[in-house]
């Protein structure tokens, strides 16, 4: 993990990569709004935040919207499911993140 | 199979269906005219706007707030000091005499528009840069690297000579030409690394779009501007280096510079924008 990394990290110096990879030094201290910035930031909006993209929808009343946890995991472990053509990474399908992580960022969604 | 999803998948989300039909009817032979007209539709009528020209001003077409920026900046361009090193050294004699100018068509001034040509003689797609390091090696001076500044140098210097002049990319009758066009294409919707994107994923789907703080320049006229300051880079960078680094920022691997498959994406994407000015030297933020 350590290796892919910092390799990673010396290929990219670009947004998505860069902060994908900037995870090992983060991982220290584990904390569910870090692993939003680096992971979802890019795209999605969500109250708290500063600097995020609009590529996908604002991330907000997540409670109310997706009452059933298990749908959430699902669209965040592998969107293409639902939707082929979408640009969300499969973060869970393509190892980016694991389920205990994709859980943690829920917990942030649903907290918001 | 292929031909009906390329750019059908890309364009799906937001793409009127008869855009789809067309790229569909497609499906069976490559027909770089038909796929032109697709693009140029797409790119105008999900941006009525945007007039045609301005595509090629890349992220400043999509967003006001950033054109206001941008035409600040350019009354001191961030480009100037590449532009005028790649001047001189344009004019600046090889050892033996000869000079870049030697190489190129009326001597190398206003050319940009004409590449990358297929070059039938050898079956491949020659780019400016490749065109500009063949011109070194024939005359006995070593290549330059495709991605650092010499190489941007030069290229500024091309493209601020041809600003205005129009894309004219041909595909000549060529079964080679045409393969070399497809497989530019296809890599172009292709997805690829573990973030899962294809260039078209970013330049197709989402144009205009905010990448955390970074707008998404549209497909159309998307190399214009070719080589580019980037504030980010501190510096220049040439169509490799643009290339290179948007593969790294989706995890995946980036070919070699100016590799055979990276030209005939180049092909492909000057190809679409016929028609428009060249803009280059630019500068982003
Ligand atoms: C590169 C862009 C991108 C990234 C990065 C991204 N998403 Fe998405 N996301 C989208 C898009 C676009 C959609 C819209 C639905 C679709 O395309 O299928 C979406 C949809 C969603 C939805 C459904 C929202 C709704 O209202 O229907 C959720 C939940 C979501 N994303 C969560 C996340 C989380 C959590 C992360 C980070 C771990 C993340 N996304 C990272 C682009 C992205
Ligand atoms: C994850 C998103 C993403 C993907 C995938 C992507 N790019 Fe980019 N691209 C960007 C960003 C961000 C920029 C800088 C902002 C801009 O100018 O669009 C950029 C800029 C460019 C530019 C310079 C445009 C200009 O006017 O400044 C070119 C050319 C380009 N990309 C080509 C490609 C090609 C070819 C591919 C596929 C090999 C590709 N991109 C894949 C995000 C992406």
């Amino acid at each position: 993990m350590q290796q892919r990394c910092t390799m990673a990290a010396k290929a990219c110096g670009a947004i998505l990569a860069a902060s994908l990879c900037a995870r090992a030094a983060a991982a220290a201290e584990p904390n569910a709004r870090t692993f939003f910035m680096e992971n979802c930031q890019q795209c999605h909006q969500v109250r708290g935040v500063d600097n995020t993209g609009n590529i996908g929808p604002a991330l907000s009343d997540m409670k109310a919207r997706f009452p059933d946890r298990k749908a959430l995991f699902a669209i965040v472990f592998d969107e293409t499911k639902r939707n082929p053509q979408t640009v969300m990474p499969p973060f869970g399908r393509n190892l980016i993140l694991t389920s205990q992580e994709i859980n943690t960022i829920i917990d942030f969604l649903y907290s918001r | 199979m292929r031909r009906a999803v390329l750019l059908g998948l890309a364009m799906f989300t937001l793409a009127a269906p008869q855009i789809l039909t067309a790229t569909c009817h497609a499906a069976d032979s490559i027909n770089p005219q038909a796929d032109f007209k697709a693009f140029r539709k797409y790119f105008t009528e999900r941006f009525t706007n945007v007039p045609l020209n301005d595509f090629v001003n890349g992220p400043y077409s999509m967003d006001a707030g950033l054109r206001k920026q941008w035409l600040e900046i350019d009354a001191f361009p961030p480009y100037q000091f590449a532009l005028d090193k790649g001047k001189e050294m344009f004019n600046t004699p090889f050892k033996n005499g000869k000079t870049y100018g030697d190489c190129f068509p009326n001597k190398g001034i206003g050319v940009r528009q004409d590449y990358p040509y297929f070059d039938t003689k050898s079956g491949e797609v020659i780019t400016l840069d490749v065109a500009l390091n063949q011109c070194r090696e024939a005359n006995g001076e070593k290549p330059f690297d495709y991605s650092k500044d010499d190489m941007a140098a030069l290229t500024a210097y091309m493209a601020y000579t041809s600003r205005g002049k129009r894309f004219d990319i041909k595909i000549p009758d060529d079964p080679r030409a045409l393969a070399a066009y497809e497989k530019g294409e296809e890599y172009f919707y292709t997805r690829r690394g573990q973030l899962n994107f294809s260039c078209a994923s970013c330049h197709v789907q989402n144009p205009g779009g905010h990448l955390r703080t970074e707008v998404l320049a549209p497909a159309l006229g998307i190399v214009a501007a070719m080589p580019i300051y980037r504030s980010e880079w501190g510096g220049m960078g040439t169509i490799s280096r643009r290339f290179t680094s948007c593969n790294s920022q989706v995890r995946a691997t980036p070919l070699k510079p100016e590799d055979e498959l990276y030209r005939d994406v180049e092909y492909y994407l000057s190809y679409m924008s016929n028609g428009l000015p060249i803009s280059g030297p630019g500068a982003r933020p």
